[in-house]
Order: C-alpha cells, then structure tokens, then sequence
C-alpha cells in the first residue's frame, strides 16, 4: 500500500469563463464569496472571510462578535499567477500553533484564451499532519470539533 | 491512485454519510450511537459505515460486545476525502463567483 504512504496531496482544478487577472482577485480577496461558511471553528457564525493579499498576511475567519481565527499563512503572493497560503487547520478540526505540522496549498492560474481560465489547486505535505491521527486513535475526546454541517451546506448548493 | 481517490469522494458525497464521518472524526463511535444520534436507522448506519470502510476512512475493532468505528488513524485517507470534498465545493463556488462578476461587468 506504499502509494498511501507517497500520495500526501490533493489535486484540483477548473476552467472558469473569466480573465486571468479576475480569476486570481476573485479567488484571493473574494475568497470569503464562495468558501463554504460552514467551514467554522468560531464558536460563533462568520460575519466575513479575509484573505491578506501579501506575502505574511493571514487568511482569517472573523465572526459575528469578533472574534478571529487565522487559519492559514500567506506563503506566497505572485498575482495574477500564483498563491501559496498554509493550512494551519488540524485533522481534529482545531488550529494547528505547530507549524512543521501544517499543510499547503499552491494555486495557480493560467490564462487559456482572454477570457478563459484554468485554476489549479494542490493541497499538498498532507503528511506533515501526521500526528494529529495519533490523538485520533488514542481516542482523546474533542470539545471543540469542527462544526461542519455538511449536509446542509450540500443541500443548499444542490437546491 | 485515481480510483483510491474517487472511493473517498464518492464515499463522502453522501450527505447522512459525510455527517456520520464527522462524528467519528470528533471521537470513535459504537453503531448504537451513531443511530441514537441521528434521524437513521441502526441498519442505515451499519450500511453507511461499511461503505466508508470499504473505502477506506473508517476503521473498527470490537470492544466487547460492541463494535467501535473510528475515522482511520493510519492514513491519510480520512482527511484527503475531506479536503478533497472541500475543494470540490470551493472551487464549483469560485465558479460561480467569479463568472457572475464577469458576466455583470459586460
């Protein structure tokens, strides 16, 4: 089963009807547009999501009282070609403080006509979250789960 | 590789599915439970359960009586189904956020 062990990413990607430079806005400031907003560690709902357009900025949850949870790191910001944020967030669902044991995402962008775009996206060093299956399988109770309620995120999309 | 993937996905793609994988992530789980805690019957869940087996995110052991199913602890099966599901839905969403803006800036 050694390609379970080598297979630590996972690859994406879709052609959207827009130029290159509205792609990649779109995707970087407009993130919290069409990320799923059930995807939530606050405690509280997501008034918005905000993506740091610089290299060290955050991408970040602030919630409906305030509070924030940054959930990934700017690693890379090369508009409108490429962007490269962490993945700060834990197998548990909980942010991850220790960053060898984090994952990334690469985004890239590129132009197939003026208008026409492709986008593709690996999330990848999957591994690195490694540790985190361990306190899975000790069983460690979790109070703070990710709420992700799915099914209903899957049924308003699918109206 | 590619059909491993598509296992997890399609596996995940179903909603009470997806909702009992993330019970399991938030800590093992008896079948008994799983179906106390959901509108599903307790042969429903079973079923569920061994989908999610077969491809290979959940894991089970008995424990007397019991049987407990916990997502797997091995692999990284679990959390790549999941983040594959996720950016499946982010990227349709981007989809369709960045081509409404396109078409009311024409």
């Amino acid at each position: 089963m050694s390609m379970h062990a080598t297979d630590t990413a996972t690859r994406h990607s879709i052609v959207v009807e827009a130029p290159i430079e509205r792609a990649f806005s779109t995707f970087t400031e407009g993130f919290g547009s069409f990320k799923p907003r059930e995807h939530n560690l606050l405690e509280v709902d997501i008034a918005e999501t905000v993506f740091d357009t610089r290299v060290g900025g955050n991408i970040y949850d602030r919630g409906v009282d305030g509070s924030e949870c940054r959930w990934a790191r700017v690693l890379e910001f090369d508009p409108p070609h490429r962007v490269v944020f962490s993945w700060d967030i834990s197998p548990r669902w909980q942010i991850e403080t220790d960053l060898d044991r984090t994952s990334e995402v690469e985004v890239r962008f590129v132009a197939e006509a003026p208008h026409r775009t492709r986008v593709e996206l690996e999330h990848r060093y999957l591994d690195r979250h490694g540790e985190g299956w361990e306190a899975v399988r000790e069983g460690v109770g979790g109070e703070q789960g990710w709420p992700l309620y799915l099914d209903r995120f899957a049924r308003e999309v699918d109206g | 590789m590619a059909t491993y993937q598509s296992d997890g996905l399609t596996a995940l793609g179903d909603p009470t599915r997806r909702v009992i994988f993330e019970r399991l992530a938030d800590r093992p789980r008896a079948v008994g439970e799983l179906a106390s805690e959901l509108p599903v019957s307790r042969p429903a869940v079973s079923q569920h359960l061994k989908v999610l087996k077969d491809a290979g995110l959940v894991v089970d052991q008995p424990v007397g009586t019991r049987r407990i199913y916990q997502v797997d602890p091995d692999g990284l099966a679990a959390l790549r189904g999941y983040l594959d599901h996720f950016w499946d839905q982010a990227l349709a969403g981007f989809k369709a956020a960045v081509e409404r803006q396109t078409k009311e800036t024409e």
